[in-house]
Parts: C-alpha cells; structure tokens; sequence
C-alpha cells in the first residue's frame, strides 16, 4: 500500500466502493475483451445488487467498460454514451454464493461473438480484486502486470514460459499454477513487474502446448 | 511503505531530525521508483482536485442523486459569512468545506477518497482550511497531506479505513486522525506531537457505527464529515498545547479494530440498525427506492 492507495484515487462519488472500484472491474472485462464490447451483461450480487442504481454503480461499471478511468466527468452520462456508441446492456439482481457483498460479474460480447466473463469485488477504497476470469478462479488486484497462460499439463511449461521472461529481464512477482485434472488444461497466473510489450505475449502463444495467453495491464 | 506503526515513523523521524512529511516522501519515492519530485507534483494535484470539490459543493446548490441531500455547505457559507458564526471563521470555514466536499461526492461530482469516498471531507476541509485562514503556503500542505497518508497506511495495516468493516470509527475516524497529524505538522508541531493529534482525535471518535440511511453515503454521512473535521482540530490543538494521549497512538489503532470486530454487522454499513432503521430512515428508503 503507497500514499495515493490511502490519499486516492481520485473519483466521481459517492462511494469509492460502489463507483470507483467499479469503474476499475469494469476496465479490467474490457481490457481481456480487446476488441470493443457489443454486448454487455451485468450481474450485481450482495449489497451491489441492493444499491447500485442510487450509488451510480451502473453508471460506473459501464463507464469502465468503455474506458473510462475512475475521475473521468463522462461517468455520469455513460449510459446515454453506451447508447449512442450501440453497446447493448443489461443489468440483473443475483446472488452470487459466498462472494464479497460487493461483487459483480460481467459478461462481455464483441462483434466477432468472442466472449469473456469477469467476477470481480470491489473491497475499499477503490481496490478490487478480481476473483474470476471463465471458469479460472483467480485473485488479482490490479495492480500488477499480469499474464494469464493456458496449457496443456504437461512437463516444462512452466520453464519454457518463465525462460521467456527471463531473459527480457522480467522479474515476476507472484507466480501461481492450476489445473483441474492431471494432464489437462492447466492456468499460470503470473504477476509481474513493471510492464512487458505485446511481442513477449506472442513468443509465449508460438508454444504448441500453449492455449493462449493473454497480458493484462495494471489499472 | 514499509513502516508497519506510528512509533516507528515517529523514531525514524527523529533520529533523522525530520518531518514525518520528508521521510515518508524520501521512502515512498524509493518505493514507487519515482523522483520525490513527481509524487509530490502527483499530490499537489490531490489537492487541486480538493479544491475544485470545495467550489463544487458550495457552488452547485443541487441535490444528490437520491435527491435526499444537498444545498447544506451553501447555507453554512451564508452563515459563517454573516460574522454571526459562534466559533468564527476558522472553524466555520471547515465546516463548510466539509459539507461541500461531502455534498460534492453526494452528486457524483470529482473527489479524493481520504481515505475513502464516504469521509472525503474531513481531511481537505482540515488542510485547506488552515491554508486560507493561516496563509500557509502550498507545499507546507501539500507535504502534509504524505504525513496524513502514512499515518492512513499503518491505520489500514493495523485496523481498518472501510465502514463496512470498522463501521464509521474506521471510516470518519480515520480521517479525521489523519487531518489531526497533518494540521498539527503544518503548524509546526513535532513529529511526536502528531501522534499524539492523531490519537486523542481517534480516541475520541472510537465505537461510532456506520448507520448510512437507505445504504447510501449521505444521512448521516455528510454532517458526520462536518464532525470529523471538528474533531480533528481538537485533537491538533489539544497535541500543540502539549497535551500527550495516554494510550499511545497504536495501541488506540488496535483498540479501534477491536472494537470494529465486535460491532454487530447491522451496524457496519449493512443500512440495517442505528440510524438506517428508525421511522424517518425507512420511510425515507421507501422513497428513494420506492
């Protein structure tokens, strides 16, 4: 935690849980999206789910996805914004089991029908953690380059991707693997320092056991 | 940041003969791999940003998006500007500012969480109102502002800053112990001074519940930032005065968390006992939400 954690962010109010956090969920589904969203679904859960038209959370989660940061003045209009750039969304009241009260989920859809989901908390203070990408369940802050590699589980993965990094002097922060079943599909959650161009995401992809890889920026 | 209390802040502050402002600017500079220059350029901009929610506030008049709230900083402007003010114009100046920064984040307007959106008012209402009436000049303050913040850091390590968590002491209470540290370095007290402003200011705010009516940052949000900056100025004259706090600094911070821990989750945010649940507060909720 560093002083503009404690004294920031700056941000549209009321609620640094409720709009600034969101706004930064919001960012992370469009980031993993790439393309712009077409087709936004937005499930609220817990006390997201009770407040969120008169908190802006809406607002919020739409302005991020459309990019915006957490003090950006267009959050108010976001709505009307997502209307006329003819993103099409929804909002619905779940309850999702066992998650922060303050948790959402996000279904987004680009014009070529790619689709991603993102089931994020917002914790305080404008942090979040993002609790799942897919089916992955993960737990990540934002705050760090993070590179998510999907592969077959099979022996020397983890060498042949840290290699990579390796040698273009990444240091790599926090380093997480999982696989549901033994030689199946496995995820390496990597968390890294400073930032890393795309050109080191497509070396990592080039692998034939590799899935995919995507490289999500700090927000 | 590295420090993990106060006391070690105060020690280190002392052994080097500094503010606490310079080396937690020096430390967070090597943290963040930046120059000391860029972030305090990066918090003078905080404050610009908490300046401009002040005109907000006191300007725009308008209601919140509940349309529950709104227009009181203008009436406490009117006030204070009569010269009928009780206290006069140094506290109501901070009364103002806490209103409009608080009634600002109310209408979705631009703010600096302090540490959190709920209780935005306290610490700028403190700072800038010091700045004004004391003519002290914007880097003094805006150095503060790293003094307030690191004390935050070792409150958010040790307790909590989130009402949903802590209720309102970790909230407004908080802030208002870091307003306490910061007006008392801007007025030239020690590096121990400031711990002991922050303590007796969060001393004095300890088991206040986060009882928000209707679930949003408003009733009693907005006067209670009114309250936290008040607060924070007893504690800063009460620690220049030489007045120490008994219980030292981090243990209150610990005390603060337990307190948090033992206070039931209707009162932590959940808008379900305290305020949120009398007769006014539901029917209030009933309006909003229909």
């Amino acid at each position: 935690m560093d002083v503009f954690d404690i004294l920031g962010p700056v941000m549209l109010g009321p609620s640094s849980s409720h709009t600034a956090g969101a706004v930064r969920i919001g960012k992370y589904a469009a980031m993993l999206l790439k393309n712009p969203a077409v087709k936004a679904d937005i499930y609220f859960s817990g006390s997201f789910a009770k407040t969120y038209k008169r908190h802006g959370t809406d607002k919020a989660i739409i302005g991020g996805i459309l990019n915006m940061d957490t003090d950006d003045i267009r959050i108010r209009e976001s709505l009307d914004i997502a209307v006329s750039k003819a993103l099409d969304f929804n909002f619905y009241k779940t309850d999702i089991d066992g998650a922060h009260p303050n948790t959402v989920l996000i279904e987004l859809t680009d014009k070529y029908e790619n689709k991603i989901s993102v089931q994020g908390a917002s914790v305080g203070g404008g942090n979040i953690i993002i609790t799942k990408i897919g089916d992955t369940e993960i737990g990540i802050d934002g705050k760090s380059t993070t590179i998510i590699v999907h592969h077959m589980d099979i022996p020397g993965m983890i060498s042949d991707v840290t290699n990579i990094l390796a040698r273009r002097g990444v240091n790599i922060g926090k380093f997480e693997l999982k696989r549901n079943n033994k030689g199946g599909i496995a995820v390496m959650i990597i968390e890294i320092d400073g930032e890393i161009s795309e050109s080191v995401n497509d070396e990592i992809t080039k692998f034939p056991n590799v899935i995919s890889s995507t490289v999500l920026n700090a927000i | 940041m590295k420090y993990n209390s106060i006391a070690e802040i105060v020690e280190e502050a002392e052994n080097c003969g500094k503010k606490i402002s310079e080396i937690v600017l020096e430390e967070q500079s090597k943290a963040l791999e930046v120059s000391e220059n860029e972030i305090f350029e990066r918090m003078k901009n905080s404050l610009e940003v908490m300046k401009a929610s002040v005109e907000e506030g006191i300007k725009s008049n308008k209601r919140s998006i509940s349309g529950l709230t709104g227009g009181s900083a203008a009436k406490m402007k009117n006030y204070v500007d009569s010269g009928l003010s009780i206290c006069g114009n140094v506290f109501g100046e901070a009364l103002v500012k806490a209103l409009a920064i608080s009634e600002t984040n109310a209408c979705m307007g631009k703010i600096v969480a302090a540490p959190t959106a709920g209780s935005c008012g306290i610490l700028p209402a403190a700072v800038l109102t010091v700045m004004e009436e004391k003519n002290i000049d914007t880097d003094t303050i805006v150095k503060s502002l790293f003094t307030a913040s690191a004390f935050g850091i070792v409150i958010a390590k040790n307790a909590s800053i989130s009402g949903a968590e802590g209720g309102c002491q970790a909230e407004c209470g908080s802030a208002s112990a870091m307003a306490a540290a910061a007006l008392t370095e801007i007025c030239g007290g020690s590096a121990k001074m400031c711990a002991h402003a922050c303590a007796i200011s969060l001393k004095n705010i300890l088991g206040l519940v986060c009882d928000p009516v209707a679930g949003l940052v408003e009733i009693p949000c907005i006067k209670r930032n009114a309250m936290g900056v008040s607060n924070a100025f007893v504690g800063a004259e009460l620690a220049l005065a030489g007045i120490e706090s008994a219980i030292p600094v981090d243990e209150v911070i610990m005390a603060m968390k337990k307190i948090g821990n033992s206070m039931p989750s209707s009162l932590k945010e959940t808008a379900e006992g305290g305020l949120a649940a009398t007769p006014t507060a539901k029917e209030l909720t009933k309006k909003v939400f229909g």
